[in-house]
């Protein structure tokens, strides 16, 4: 199990925040054009989701899965979307997502007040509590005993 | 087996076949409204959509689906009167009104088709590792869609309950399906829509028979 990549968008589709563990593959693009990919991929998907469903939704989207990665979305109601890309092994992640939300978002840049909500989060305080964050998640420790 | 639809797409990414389950009915919430009415309605692709007041079970998004017992027909009634016209006039008061979720027309299932065989792409092209294939599955609270994608490009797309499982067998029967009785037939022509009686009836059995061992394995 291994987490590659970590992402926060905003509302308005800006990202905020990127960080990558076990990356492998290098960018065919430049960052800024992988952000709006990742982010138009997913508005596309939650519309696309919200038109197929049978029934009315609750949470919507969850999870997609290709044949190397798993990438796991949340969206907070006030538009704040946490996108997690991890290996397929890896189960249910809302919780985590949750979890970077409240006790790492909330806690670093809402309540810092040096930190625009609107602007790329530079604190160096939200970076090393999500690093340090990610790194005690079951889901990441695996990878490192494995390999 | 907990199957609410099937889509064959094809390599440019059109819709070549759908089958909808029969079974799986669109709940609907049935009311009647005094003068005047406390919902906003608006039209929305040719539908008659609530665009405020959510209430009793009824949500923003659903649609009309019928005035006093008759169905509707896109913005009229099966009597050929606009729905908004009826809803505008107080002598029809009260009135009852079916609202549920849209039903999903061809066009928009094409429109759909096309829109998943591009972010099939898009998946795999934002993949943090090397030589990713496209989405495989995807996850939403209320249902699950299963992908396949032959080396040809046909993508073979079943939407299931979430809790479903075994979807990826009955997957590889539906591309046995298609290659036995649309491929083989000799008045297919090749990525156009899929028209035989012959398909139609077995995979309609491939179904029942997944129902089958689905029923006693769990």
């Amino acid at each position: 199990m291994t987490i590659f990549t970590f992402y926060l968008f905003d509302r308005n589709g800006t990202c905020l925040y990127y960080a990558e563990w076990n990356r492998k593959k290098q960018l065919t693009m430049s960052k800024d054009e992988e952000f709006k990919l990742m982010y138009g991929m997913l508005f596309s998907i939650k519309s696309f989701a919200s038109r197929l469903s049978p029934t009315d939704m609750k949470e919507g989207f969850l999870n997609f899965t290709t044949s190397k990665y798993k990438l796991h979305f949340f969206e907070t109601p006030s538009g704040l979307k946490l996108i997690l890309n991890t290996d397929l092994s890896v189960g249910n992640m809302k919780d985590v997502l949750q979890q970077i939300f409240s006790s790492i978002y909330v806690e670093y840049v809402v309540k810092n007040p040096l930190c625009q909500l609107d602007q790329p989060i530079t604190s160096e305080l939200f970076k090393y509590k999500l690093d340090e964050y990610v790194k005690s998640l079951s889901a990441f420790q695996t990878s490192k005993t494995a390999s | 087996m907990t199957i609410f639809s099937i889509y064959i797409i094809n390599k440019a990414g059109s819709l070549i076949y759908h089958y909808d389950s029969p079974t799986v009915g669109r709940p609907s919430v049935e009311k009647t409204f005094s003068y005047p009415l406390e919902l906003v309605l608006k039209v929305f692709d040719e539908k008659v959509v609530v665009a405020f007041g959510e209430r009793d079970g009824i949500k923003v998004g659903h649609a009309v689906l019928g005035i006093n017992g008759i169905p509707a027909e896109g913005r009229v009634l099966a009597d050929k009167r606009d729905i908004l016209e009826v809803l505008a006039t107080e002598s029809n008061y009260p009135i009852n009104i079916k609202f549920g979720r849209p039903h999903l027309t061809t066009n928009e299932r094409i429109m759909l088709a096309s829109m998943l065989h591009s972010l099939f792409a898009i998946g795999s092209q934002l993949s943090p590792e090397p030589h990713s294939s496209g989405i495989q599955s995807l996850e939403t609270d209320t249902f699950k869609l299963h992908c396949h994608q032959t080396m040809t490009g046909v993508k073979f797309v079943i939407i299931t309950d979430p809790k479903q499982s075994h979807v990826d067998a009955l997957l590889k029967k539906l591309y046995e399906v298609y290659s036995d009785y649309a491929l083989k037939n000799p008045f297919y022509s090749l990525d156009m829509p899929i028209r035989a009686e012959l398909f139609d009836v077995n995979l309609q059995a491939v179904m029942e028979q997944a129902d089958k061992p689905g029923l006693g394995n769990n």
